[in-house]
């Protein structure tokens, strides 16, 4: 609605655009009271095309993005796009050389854990082994040390025995003498005299018939 | 003079120049070239002027656009296509630029010129012929015989394809062109409305209110309008780029 009576313009308007450009330059100012449609705004403008399709300026333009976009380009192939290319490249060999590291060291821990265990194997089989010879040789001593003992124990329990029976025949050799002794000094204080022989005949006529 | 809708449009004389009697005037359209070139460069250039392994903000949204763009590349014209990624790279950043900074109150927008968008069309066309006929000489012809057509319609759908062609220029151009300008008069005609309504006293500002959320909602559609044309213009180059590097390998 607003476009089209701007473009119905652009025809007629175009002849007249050579004439234009000299006043192009002090044309800003005067432009102040447009219509909604842009197309009363003729003779100060130049011309009164539609300002995309004025032709005027077309060469301007062109000159002007030639320049801009061309500079652009060149920066962006010559710098930017290498730049930005390296960094996501030197990123993801970065992240593919850390994830190698890290599969190489995991490796490693695993072999690691792999020798600890084994020679903690061998070490627990070596403790059973050192464990079961010093049992063996601690039951194997006790057991002599006993038998030592218990040999010594029963020597002497014999000598003592020897010696009991020694004394005891020689206590039992005395007896008779004691009784006969006291049995003298009991008859002689009891008859003021007493025959020896007789005491002893007694004496001994007594233990025979104790034993 | 706020009021008209077209005024954005015009092009103003900065610095006149003249070589030949053609004007080639520094005009405010070459000053939003240079500005939308000096954005665009400028901040890619700093975001990664570090070139941080761990990237930054800035220059994680230079790398993402870098890795936008040639997914679509490598999508559109398979690997043998991406020669052409500073040029992809370089439209789309330009489109997008252009586009971003025409959002700005009082920003003239580069791309709502016909004469610029109707350029930078020509440039991946004739990109795509120059390469098309460099690369495969003659063969480059298939490209309008599609395989697999009986004879009897081939006359017909290989005149539809040379058509099919020759619009490509205009369409890619004309698309750009049309959205930009019609999104950014839409919204000065409906700002226009905030501003002449108040201007009668308190029921027409009671009646701005509609008018001006249309604004701010149109003013979030341009903004994803800006980024979409340029999204499409990068897209359609890869396709149009997928031809000449293998033609009739549809």
């Amino acid at each position: 609605m607003i476009v089209t009576p701007a473009l119905a313009q652009t025809a007629p308007a175009a002849t007249e655009t050579p004439a234009a450009p000299a006043g192009d330059t002090h044309a800003a100012p005067a432009g102040e009271l447009h219509t909604e449609t842009g197309v009363a705004q003729g003779e100060d403008h130049g011309t009164g095309v539609f300002p995309p399709f004025d032709p005027t300026h077309f060469a301007s333009q062109l000159l002007w993005l030639v320049i801009t976009f061309g500079l652009f380009y060149l920066l962006m192939k010559r710098v930017i796009v290498p730049r930005l290319g390296g960094i996501l490249e030197h990123r993801h060999d970065r992240i593919a050389q850390d994830l190698d590291e890290a599969s190489r060291l995991k490796s490693e821990a695993d072999t690691a854990v792999e020798t600890y265990e084994k020679e903690l194997a061998a070490a627990r089989s070596k403790a059973n082994g050192i464990a079961e010879t010093a049992r063996e040789a601690a039951k194997s001593k006790a057991a002599a040390d006993r038998a030592a003992i218990e040999a010594e124990l029963a020597e002497k329990l014999s000598a003592a025995e020897t010696r009991i029976g020694e004394i005891k025949a020689k206590a039992f050799a005395q007896v008779g003498a004691i009784a006969e002794e006291t049995a003298t000094a009991i008859v002689d204080q009891l008859i003021g005299k007493a025959g020896g022989d007789d005491i002893k005949t007694a004496v001994a006529a007594a233990a025979n018939g104790k034993a | 003079m706020a009021n008209d809708p077209i005024h954005q449009f015009q092009i103003q004389k900065i610095v006149p120049i003249e070589i030949g009697g053609i004007d080639f005037s520094f005009t405010n359209a070459s000053l939003f070239m240079v500005a939308t070139v000096a954005a665009a460069a400028g901040f890619l250039y700093f975001a990664t002027s570090q070139r941080g392994l761990i990237p930054g903000r800035a220059q994680s949204v230079a790398e993402m656009s870098y890795e936008f763009i040639a997914s679509m590349l490598r999508e559109g014209a398979g690997s043998h296509g991406m020669k052409f990624f500073p040029l992809v790279f370089t439209l789309f950043m330009f489109v997008l630029t252009a586009n971003m900074l025409g959002m700005f109150p009082y920003f003239f927008t580069v791309t709502s010129q016909i004469i610029v968008t109707f350029a930078l069309a020509v440039l991946v066309i004739g990109t795509v012929l120059v390469y098309g006929f460099y690369k495969h000489g003659l063969h480059f012809l298939k490209v309008f015989v599609p395989s697999g057509i009986p004879g009897v319609l081939l006359p017909l759908v290989v005149g539809i394809e040379i058509i099919s062609f020759l619009s490509r220029p205009i369409s890619l151009s004309v698309r750009l062109f049309a959205n930009m300008l019609a999104g950014h008069i839409t919204l000065k005609v409906f700002a226009g409305f905030v501003t002449s309504l108040s201007a009668l006293g308190a029921l027409g500002i009671g009646g701005a209110i509609l008018p001006l959320i249309m604004t701010v909602a149109l003013t979030g559609l341009e903004f994803l309008v800006a980024f979409l044309q340029a999204y499409v213009f990068a897209v359609l180059t890869c396709m149009y780029l997928n031809d000449a590097v293998h033609p009739g390998g549809h």
